[in-house]
């Protein structure tokens, strides 16, 4: 394990946000040095050392990261991030197939950049089904079968969620659509280097990596291809024809090398780290379940990455308990946090309350979380959920046995 | 979101939290919002028998900038006659707290507790008279 435990200074708050990013290991910062110096070329140039130098940097760092998922390093391009790698292996599908196909089918609680490239491509006539999940936020693979058309090219499903963590079941997924001949994409921002991920036993075709959520920098991503049986891509940016035609411009070469490493780093301490977040995880929920009640964990717990924790604390606005808990950076799913005042539509789609989605935050877990700051978020969130409570009229009516639900609310 | 000193100090250390016995005939309660919408508040008034409001709690649920709005109010309401209270605007509130513009709603709910409030002890009142 590393040596590293600590990577915020004291004056910063606790960071317990890792699915919105991941702040970068040291070790990868170090594999990056060089690249911005001294090993400046361009991977691109083949008449000179620099050029094969950077070369080197870039095929090494691509032949890590095709470890990581079991591929071949030939089926690895490298993109900006998961959102570039979402948009051009949807949209490059799509179009590459469309005189054929025109259906794609992706699931409602992906994340954005799924979803709006798929409403981009109705808007151009193709057919998008967004499949519903069930409460614990897995998909039903009876539902997904049932939507498989002669006219669908492409399955999009996310591995890992953003927001509750929860882990698809890839594997039953890709049989499906290996089964019907159709296209299996998976968006594994939050599942790469997390949880083991082998594109040929899972049988995936496309698979979306990014670079920050797995300790290595931002602006980097992969999109794997596979090649055998090939899968084809209209590219979206087009030029020098770098990337297997699929992705021109040159190579940011430090950035690569980073992914690289960070996709190294992540296999080799997987399985240890795995366990160790596991264990703050639990320690985490039961130290707020001792000291709480009517809280609530959104998402399946036992299908889901350890890093994660999904928790409504009932009676109590999100927005407000971040106010409260100022040394904790973590995100909500409550409406006031965003600018369309809507709660989280993954929390809706799962069925939770309006008024229990407003009251979630999302913890993340990650490398450098130690126990100490665990224990010091969850005694910073058992005293202001109490203080918010005991101003809270719906924690009162609560406490006088009158159910919410009867009351008749005016909508504002 | 940044937000001034005078709504993150009422929200760090609101005041006049609590509940006044809700079947009082001094007191007038108004409770508005909807938790589906994130924001619910309970604001009351205890009017003494010169016609001044001389007590107000709250409890609120809802973002940082809807404690605040009802914290506030309380403060006001404080030692006016009922009409006085009335003209509570939310703008004023909106501006004393410098809401940004995406919370203006909370002081809107606010000054809407006050008249529910209000509406709910002169019913009261009325009922008594009868």
């Amino acid at each position: 394990m590393t040596a590293i435990t600590q990577i915020r200074r004291n004056d910063q708050p606790i960071y317990l946000d890792y699915q919105a990013t991941t702040p970068m290991d040291p070790r990868v910062l170090e594999a990056m040095m060089p690249y911005f110096t001294h090993k400046f070329g361009n991977s691109g140039s083949r008449s000179h050392a620099y050029g094969w130098e950077a070369e080197e940097g870039t095929e090494k760092a691509r032949a890590q990261v095709a470890k990581l998922i079991g591929a071949d390093e030939k089926e690895v391009i490298f993109t900006s991030g998961a959102t570039e790698s979402n948009n051009l292996a949807i949209r490059g599908v799509a179009e590459f197939y469309k005189d054929r196909k025109n259906h794609i089918i992706t699931t409602v609680t992906e994340h954005k950049c799924v979803l709006d490239t798929c409403r981009h491509l109705e808007q151009q006539g193709f057919e998008v089904t967004y499949l519903p999940v069930r409460q614990d936020g897995l998909l039903d693979l009876d539902v997904l079968r049932a939507a498989i058309t002669d006219k669908t090219v492409l399955v999009s499903v996310m591995a890992v969620n953003n927001e509750i963590g929860v882990i698809q079941p890839l594997a039953e997924i890709g049989k499906i659509c290996r089964e019907k001949k159709v296209f299996f994409h998976t968006d594994a921002a939050q599942a790469a280097g997390k949880i083991p991920l082998d594109v040929e036993a899972l049988n995936i075709d496309l698979m979306s990596i990014s670079g920050h959520k797995i300790y290595g920098p931002k602006g980097i991503g992969a999109l794997y291809v596979r090649r055998k049986p090939r899968v084809r891509l209209v590219p979206m940016i087009v030029g020098g024809g770098q990337e297997r035609g699929f992705r021109s411009g040159t190579l940011p070469t430090p950035l690569c090398v980073g992914l690289g490493e960070a996709a190294e780093i992540c296999m080799k301490e997987m399985e240890a780290e795995a366990k160790r977040l596991k264990k703050l995880q639990e320690r985490m929920l039961n130290g707020l379940r001792a000291k709480l009640t009517d809280i609530v964990v959104n998402g399946d717990l036992e299908q889901r990455i350890p890093g994660n924790l999904n928790i409504s604390f009932a009676y109590v606005e999100g927005e407000s308990l971040m106010m409260g808990i100022k040394n904790l950076a973590v995100s909500s799913g409550s409406a006031c946090t965003s600018a369309s005042l809507e709660p989280s539509y993954v929390l809706r789609a799962l069925g939770v309350e309006e008024e229990m989605a407003h009251t979630s935050l999302r913890i993340g877990l990650g490398r450098f979380t130690t126990e100490h700051e665990v224990d010091t978020a969850v005694d910073e969130l058992v005293r202001h959920v109490n203080k918010l409570r005991e101003m809270s009229p719906l924690w009162e009516m609560a406490q006088e046995g009158i159910d919410i639900k009867s009351i008749e609310w005016a909508a504002h | 979101m940044a937000y001034s000193e005078k709504l993150i100090d009422h929200y760090e250390n609101p005041r006049n939290i609590g509940s006044f016995d809700k079947a009082a005939e001094d007191v007038g309660t108004g409770l508005v919002g909807a938790p589906a919408c994130g924001d619910v508040m309970k604001l009351q008034i205890k009017v003494g028998p010169d016609g001044l409001i001389e007590d107000a709690k709250f409890k609120t649920f809802g973002c940082g900038s809807a404690i605040a709005s009802s914290s506030l109010v309380t403060e006001w309401v404080k030692g006016k006659t009922i009409d006085e209270a009335e003209t509570i605007k939310n703008t004023d509130i909106a501006r004393h707290l410098a809401l940004p513009p995406v919370k203006i709603h909370c002081s809107v709910l606010a000054e809407d507790a006050i008249k529910a409030a209000i509406a709910d002890y002169r019913a009261k009142a009325t009922k008594k008279a009868e």
